[in-house]
């Protein structure tokens, strides 16, 4: 090939265009699925046709774990239309990923804010401390860095109790070390600028130094672990539920849904395949979206 | 290069002192009495007495972390509660399973993980980098439990009477036996002896037993018991290998030295794998370190999915049943395993950087 040799030829200003809007198509697009399941949430009594802990049986003629009945797929009109079919326990499945939707955005959120907001506090006093404080707050977190983080959240559910609010609690703990890491680098990045050496030398205190001179350096970074912490988040605690250890029954969470109908994987896959996607999705929007923000906040990474 | 890998191995030992105290910790944090979850109904306060005798449980915490420490560098990690065996004789026959599942998984991410990705950054914005990258980035959304259900219904159920068929759980068929290696050998080794320990860890190792007792049956149906699990498994890492290794290719590709060795008229395939690669490597093999950890997280799930008898599904079992021993062996054991293979990439820094060697 003639043209390896030659050093790579510039971009057209088409391929620019086209590499552009690929790079915001996949932040729109999470952006789009975030913006969708915000939605699914907040109106889930209006799209979901029945209460997600109704049981139909003896409310209308339906068969136990019932694959999707759709009229426009060829199912009698006549048959109460469950677009993803009926669960176990006589319940409308598509209701019931209707409402996962405000317990699964609850918990990436709640979980995130709650692990941001230590691991951010932990971080800034170990960058701007330095010295002893530093190494002791960042050997103790290495420490936990050498368990794996879900059997870590799996212990730490164990001591604190089955239930989703512990599991949260758990996930929150263990992703703390992330967020200290990535404050405290900023921290230490900012420390050694002259605009932070010159508001010490006019008397401005420590903390102020910190909240108005430093802390707005390390913010997009923060985001935009943030936004990818979320959808670990979720994945770990749909992992949480689906051992039993997160939501309890008849919570409408779709690890535990998946976790119920585990063993009717191969009579019943449609129990298994909607609440499982339904993560999927969820995570994959906070993941493009968390891409796309670093690409759009990173100046480095710009004019890739 | 001598004074960095010492310097490593230091700084890791606090690390592992801090691992074994969060073991012990949590443990002993972990609320019910393990005689009341042991014994069920028999537990009366006269019975718990005696049981908390036996086992040191009445000692003040801080000697029975001393004991806890001095038995755990004796090599001794105590009795299961539940099982009444050696926590090491469980660990000879569990531990083999996973570190099994681990390996298969980060040789099927790393096999298609690296590759994926230098082409992805080879050809850059091309289709096949759109759809190396939209794959990565599903793939790293991916619950493991639920690929591996799905895996498990449409190998295991759709595929069945196809040559594609794979079984959905076990590690062997049924009637399906290895031969230990050393009985194969017809070694003479006295039962119950650590070396018959260490032998028996190695055989339960069912593709290195069968490939070194050359049976093709076993090794056969063993990988096909494996090849779900660890493809559920992969996923993520996979994807995140992908990921690490198109960026730091892309770095790399725009460098001088990349345009020198082209410049030279070397084969375009010596300039990605001998200059480009070669320096993009550092960042990927950290992430594969980093990666095992995933991967022993994620074992809880596959092996629940997979009915494997592993490490994932004991330590679970062990935290619900509160069998100390069995909590803080295997905790332990993952622990250290993960803070080894890290310092192991610490180390292999020196030769894929020289540059590190005399910093």
């Amino acid at each position: 090939m003639p043209t390896a040799a030659l050093p790579r030829a510039p971009e057209s200003p088409l391929r620019r265009t086209v590499r552009q809007f690929m790079r915001q198509r996949s932040a729109l697009v999470g952006l789009f699925i975030i913006g969708t399941l915000t939605l699914t949430a907040i109106f889930a009594p209006v799209i979901a046709p029945y209460d997600p802990t109704q049981v139909l049986i003896g409310v209308e003629d339906v068969r136990k774990r019932e694959p999707p009945c759709i009229y426009l797929l060829g199912c009698p009109r006549d048959r109460p239309q469950h677009i993803m079919g009926v669960d176990g326990n006589f319940r409308d499945l598509f209701s019931r990923v209707v409402y996962g939707a405000r317990v699964s955005l609850r918990v990436g959120f709640l979980t995130v804010s709650v692990a941001l907001f230590v691991g951010t506090l932990l971080g800034a006093v170990a960058g701007f401390a330095g010295g002893l404080v530093d190494e002791l707050i960042m050997r103790v977190l290495d420490v936990q860095l050498a368990f794996p983080s879900l059997l870590l959240a799996i212990a730490i559910v164990s001591v604190l109790g089955p239930g989703l609010i512990n599991a949260m609690l758990a996930i929150a703990i263990v992703t703390i070390p992330a967020y200290a890491r990535v404050m405290r680098a900023s921290v230490l990045a900012a420390k050694a600028e002259e605009y932070v050496t010159a508001a010490h030398a006019i008397g401005a205190r420590p903390l102020r130094v910190l909240l108005v001179h430093i802390l707005p350096n390390a913010i997009s970074p923060l985001i935009v672990q943030g936004t990818l912490g979320i959808g670990t988040a979720i994945l770990d605690a749909a992992a949480l539920s689906f051992l039993g250890l997160g939501a309890q029954p008849p919570t409408p969470e779709w690890g535990a849904m998946l976790s119920a109908e585990r063993n009717q994987v191969f009579s019943a896959p449609h129990l298994v395949f909607f609440p499982g996607l339904a993560i999927m999705v969820t995570v994959l929007g906070f993941n493009l979206l968390g891409d796309g923000l670093r690409d759009a906040l990173d100046p480095r990474l710009r004019h890739r | 290069m001598i004074r960095y890998i010492v310097r490593r191995v230091l700084a890791a030992v606090p690390v592992l002192f801090g691992v074994l105290a969060v073991t012990f910790a949590l443990a002993r944090l972990i609320p019910g009495d393990p005689c009341t979850a042991m014994l069920g109904e028999k537990a009366t306060p006269e019975v718990c007495a005696r049981f908390n005798r036996e086992k040191g449980l009445d000692k003040p915490i801080p000697v029975q972390f001393a004991i806890y420490a001095r038995d755990v560098l004796r090599g001794d990690l105590g009795e299961s509660l539940r099982f009444k065996r050696p926590v090491t004789q469980i660990m000879v026959e569990r531990l083999p399973m996973t570190i099994e599942l681990g390996l298969a998984s980060m040789f099927i991410a790393v096999l298609v993980g690296v590759p994926a990705g230098i082409l992805s950054a080879i050809r850059q914005n091309s289709l096949v980098d759109v759809l190396t990258m939209v794959g990565a980035n599903v793939g790293v959304s991916m619950p493991v439990f639920w690929l591996g259900l799905m895996l498990a219904y449409v190998f295991a159920l759709l595929l069945k009477e196809t040559p594609f068929w794979l079984p959905p759980s076990g590690r062997l068929s049924a009637g399906v036996t290895p031969t230990p290696f050393y009985e194969a050998y017809g070694w003479n080794v006295t039962e119950g002896t650590a070396t018959y320990r260490l032998l028996e860890f190695f055989a339960n190792l069912y593709i290195f037993n069968a490939i070194i007792t050359l049976d093709g049956e076993v090794l056969k149906d063993a990988i096909k018991h494996l090849i779900l699990p660890s493809v559920a498994l992969a996923t993520i890492p996979m994807s995140i290998i992908a990921r690490m290794t198109r960026s730091s290719m892309l770095e790399v590709l725009g460098r001088d030295y990349v345009r020198v060795a082209r410049a030279k008229g070397l084969p375009e395939w010596r300039v990605i794998l001998g200059h480009a690669f070669r320096n993009a490597l550092l960042p990927v093999v950290t992430i594969v370190g980093l990666q095992l950890g995933t991967v022993f997280g994620g074992a809880v799930l596959t092996e629940t999915i997979f009915g494997l008898a592993g490490v994932g599904r004991i330590l679970f079992d062990a935290i619900t049943a509160r069998d100390y021993p069995i909590i803080q062996g295997f905790t332990l054991a993952v622990a250290v395993g993960y803070v080894l293979v890290n310092l192991l990439v610490d180390v292999s820094y020196t030769f894929l950087d020289p540059r590190i060697r005399y910093e």
